[in-house]
């Protein structure tokens, strides 16, 4: 039945799904608070992030002024952390979008392709994935130079082998399928077989690694930023945390620590539940299960 | 297939792989803007002496092939360079803090995976029911905190709100503990560090083993178990856990590499002195060899890991080891 | 006393949208050392029956009626503890041919002895040794104790299925479908396996298959299942040359013969009915010729000389 449901149907029926899934709805409801914070920062109430302020003001605790007081920069706090949460937003978004851009296409052609050019591809695969992660973008981060856009690159580098092997998996067994078969009998070329009839099925695995992989995103600039690899001229809340460390008033600013902890924590945990609810609605069988 | 050529296989996987990694890391290091070997020679840190010695164990005036040459020749002797920082050669430095590290790691591992895989058996067992759901939520959520997010909870909570454990570090400074003292200090010490690193940990093998797990339960071994009428733990134990436990063995080897994130992020919080505080103190001191040294040593420490837990497995799964 | 018997069995799943009645209201019964066959299309709930025979039964479903008595004693309300000790022991199943119905990592032999030790108390010498007279029962040579099920041929592991339903001399085998998807030359060692195990180790048996001809093979008697009930019930000869219920004749008619001469292949036009939503009385009236509207009332079961059958037209 679902074969004749148009392309909006489907996507609805998803999204209802994944938001009855007890997991999807916090993971959705909590990410939605972020996003709003992070489109509507300038309205809420906040100042220039950065601009450090009155010697009077250093390492205030919460204030009327100061609604979550300020740091060892009389910054404020309170903007930072609403501000911060566009750096994770944006490099999560950005860096899953380039990784799982990349890693489809990757898979998609080993799988497709297969013999050589799978073997030399998955070689390649198989060979990042076992490289620590985290050393790994350590020493790129160090080598490139603090920035935004090298933090991006280095979080995709990392990551895209995990997407690859995953498509070239499916586009595998969807290689064999009878509609792709039947194409190829009426003369599709291998463009239109990978793009036009197997990608489309690829599409749920994809949208499965990106929320993956913008968890990932989100935990590598805050782990990076917290080491000190971090973007200086933009204060993510792993900078926050970074500062406060080095600082060494952790003890008596908790003003300062709990705000950038408690988002990361929030926002990361909100996002693998939304992910483990996708790969569960995308689980085939899981509309039957639930009785519909 | 057979025994033997399967642990060849493996073991010449593992050598290409090291091999690479040595390429890799002098080409990474090699392409920093502001070249970092080239940046040593305006440090103001390294001694005259020290410039010196490096010029000439790496062929600084010698053309970059040169210097590959020189860089493997000493990697091989195990020369890794010399810190700037603690003015040690790397290996040294190294040597000093892995077996803290070890002993960090180790006994958070051992208790993560024998919790994890009990409960996770336990969870996929008892799918679908109350108990199942709280665990695998549970697990969700543990997994997901990042360790160093984590650390930093525990340690305002129990180091400075209510002081239970430690600020950080291995053993109180200048106590003279020894014997059972001090591994009663140490163990406190190593308390909240080695916890933040269960707690990820524990969150993984859990989701990981009661999904193999319920894979297992719905095969067809099991209705013939059930249909010779054995006990409930025979066909748990014998029927379902052997074979689950099989694809648990095999990711235990591609989760070491993670497990290098919680130990750098645990040993940081916590200024646990193991290698990988090494990796924070090298990047805030900007001491290339020693980040080298670092990564090079967690990458050789993931491939070996996972060559023993390939040689493991190929010895359990009958499959391989009668070959089919 | 026949060994089994079954009196007005309901087995329904319940499903969202209500209880489909994959079994619903049969009753049969088997003699000692004597082999039924339950033939009829996919989805006529043949396997669950077989399956029921050792409450082996997969939610949703649930047996909501009747009675299946296993030596005079009705298994229906016994406690899952009861059940499993006569699984293996007293009552024991060969399935069809599943690539995983072994466990991989688990020595034949090991999986043989495994269950003698459950249900007796005997030596590990001992439990050895039988376990060796079974393969050895079964075609299979006793040096293979200690392979693994992956060194078996699709042939060799559903003897060694079978090495290991018996290994406890139970006293009631259930056959479901052990030869489909095995090609023909193995079929027939499979029967003839089959057919010494039955003779040495005094076996009755219940055979599903939709393979007519495997079941004329093997059984003494034969039930035709037809969207959860029983259309006809008799012993195989007399079914197979002169079948009386409608269904059963259009089954056997289309069965193609290797001899005489050369007809067109006749099917039965139409689909079996849902199960949630079954048509009043008679469950082939709308697929038979010679349906009428006496069909839309459950037909009585009829005995003649034997044989039972469940139509308004075929009277004594």
């Amino acid at each position: 039945m679902s074969q004749y449901m148009s392309k909006t149907n489907k996507l609805q029926e998803f999204l209802q799904l994944l938001f009855g899934h007890p997991m999807g709805f916090f993971g959705v409801i909590i990410i939605t608070i972020f996003l709003v914070m992070a489109i509507f920062a300038p309205f809420l109430g906040t100042v220039d992030p950065a601009a450090s302020g009155d010697v009077d003001n250093l390492l205030m605790p919460p204030s009327s002024q100061f609604w979550f007081g300020t740091d060892d920069l009389a910054r404020d706090i309170w903007s930072q952390t609403i501000y911060g949460s566009r750096i994770s937003l944006t490099i999560g978004f950005v860096a899953a979008l380039i990784t799982v851009f990349s890693g489809t296409f990757i898979g998609l052609v080993a799988g497709y392709y297969g013999k050589f050019l799978d073997e030399v591809l998955m070689r390649i695969v198989d060979f990042f994935m076992m490289l620590p992660e985290l050393p790994l973008m350590i020493v790129l981060a160090a080598v490139l130079g603090p920035s935004m856009w090298n933090i991006i690159l280095v979080v995709s580098l990392v990551s895209w082998p995990t997407t690859a092997r995953v498509v070239r998996s499916q586009v595998l067994s969807l290689k064999e399928r009878p509609f792709v078969e039947s194409s190829r009998c009426i003369g599709a070329s291998s463009f239109q077989l990978m793009f036009a009839e197997i990608l489309p099925n690829v599409v749920p695995l994809m949208f499965a690694q990106a929320v993956l992989m913008i968890t990932e995103a989100i935990y590598a600039e805050a782990v990076l930023s917290f080491l000190g690899l971090g973007d200086p001229t933009s204060i993510s809340w792993g900078m926050m945390l970074h500062s406060v460390f080095e600082s060494g008033v952790i003890s008596e600013s908790y003003w300062w620590v709990i705000p950038p902890i408690v988002s990361i924590v929030t926002l990361i945990v909100s996002f693998s539940l939304l992910g483990t609810a996708v790969s569960d609605v995308l689980e085939p069988g899981y509309k039957e299960k639930k009785g519909y | 297939m057979g025994l033997k050529r399967f642990f060849l296989r493996k073991v010449v996987a593992a050598a290409l792989t090291i091999a690479v990694i040595v390429c890799a890391n002098f080409f990474i290091f090699r392409m920093a803007p502001g070249d970092p070997v080239r940046m040593m020679f305006r440090d103001p840190r390294v001694s005259e002496d020290s410039l010196e010695l490096m010029k000439q164990k790496f062929g600084l005036d010698k053309p970059l092939s040169g210097q590959f040459v020189a860089y493997v020749k000493n990697l091989a002797q195990g020369d890794l360079g010399i810190s700037f920082s603690q003015q040690k050669p790397v290996l040294e430095v190294l040597a000093e803090r892995i077996p803290n590290t070890l002993l960090l790691v180790v006994t958070a591992l051992i208790i993560a995976i024998v919790l994890g895989v009990i409960l996770g058996a336990l969870a996929g067992w008892l799918s679908g029911t109350k108990l199942d759901t709280f665990i695998l939520t549970a697990s969700v959520a543990m997994y997901s905190i990042p360790t160093f997010a984590l650390g930093i909870i525990l340690l305002l909570v129990f180091a400075y709100l209510i002081p239970i454990f430690p600020l950080g570090g291995i053993s109180t400074p200048a106590s003279g503990f020894e014997g059972f003292a001090l591994i009663r200090d140490v163990g406190w010490h190593m308390f909240l560090p080695a916890f933040s690193i269960v707690i990820w940990y524990i969150g993984e093998y859990v989701i990981l083993t009661r999904s193999s797990m319920i894979e297992v339960m719905g095969q067809e071994y099991i209705t013939t178990a059930q249909a010779k009428g054995l006990r409930k733990h025979n066909i748990l134990k014998n029927h379902a856990l052997r074979n689950a436990m099989l694809p648990v063995i095999t990711i235990t080897g591609v989760n070491l590499a993670f497990a290098t994130a919680g130990v750098i992020e645990a040993e940081t919080v916590f200024a646990w002195p193991g290698v990988g505080r090494l990796a924070y103190d090298a990047v805030s001191q900007r001491d290339y060899p020693l980040l080298q040294g670092v990564f090079m040593l967690f990458a050789f420490a993931i491939v070996l890991a996972n060559l023993a837990i390939d040689l493991i497995y190929g010895y359990i799964d009958p499959r391989i080891k009668v070959g089919g | 006393m026949a060994l089994i018997d079954v009196e007005n069995l309901k087995l329904y799943f319940m499903t969202r949208r209500g209880p489909a009645k994959a079994v619903d209201n049969i009753g049969f019964a088997i003699d000692k050392k004597k082999t039924l066959g339950l033939i009829g299309e996919s989805g006529c709930g043949k396997t669950t029956t077989a399956m029921s025979l050792m409450k082996f039964i997969k939610p949703p479903g649930e047996i909501v009626g009747g009675s299946i008595r296993f030596m005079g004693k009705d298994i229906v309300p016994m406690t899952d503890e009861q059940i499993r000790q006569l699984r293996g022991k007293e009552i024991s199943i060969v399935r069809q041919e599943a690539q995983n119905a072994l466990n991989p990592v688990l020595t034949i032999g090991k999986q043989i002895t495994e269950m003698i030790h459950e249900h007796e108390s005997v030596t590990r010498e001992t439990a050895l040794a039988r376990a060796k007279k079974q393969l050895n029962l079964v075609g299979i040579s006793d040096q293979r104790i200690n392979s693994y099920p992956h060194e078996f041929s699709g042939g060799m592991k559903q003897r060694a299925m079978a090495a290991i339903a018996t290994a406890c001399s139970p006293k009631f085998l259930i056959l479901d479908e052990p030869t489909t998807g095995l090609d023909v030359v193995v079929q027939r060692q499979i029967l003839v396996m089959l057919r010494n195990l039955k003779e040495e180790l005094s076996l009755t048996a219940v055979f599903i298959s939709h393979d007519l001809s495997v079941v004329a093979e093997t059984c003494d008697r034969v039930a035709v299942m037809y969207a959860g009930k029983i259309m006809e019930e008799s012993d195989t000869v007399s079914l197979y040359q002169n079948p009386l219920h409608p269904y059963s004749k259009a089954l056997i008619g289309a069965y193609p013969s290797l001899k005489g001469a050369r007809k067109q292949l006749k099917s039965i036009p139409g689909a079996p009915p849902s199960l949630i939503d079954p048509p009043p009385g008679c469950r082939f009236a709308p697929r038979c010729e010679w349906a009428q509207s006496i069909c839309d009332e459950e037909p009585a079961i009829n005995v003649i000389d034997g044989r039972r059958v469940a139509c308004h037209f075929v009277k004594a």
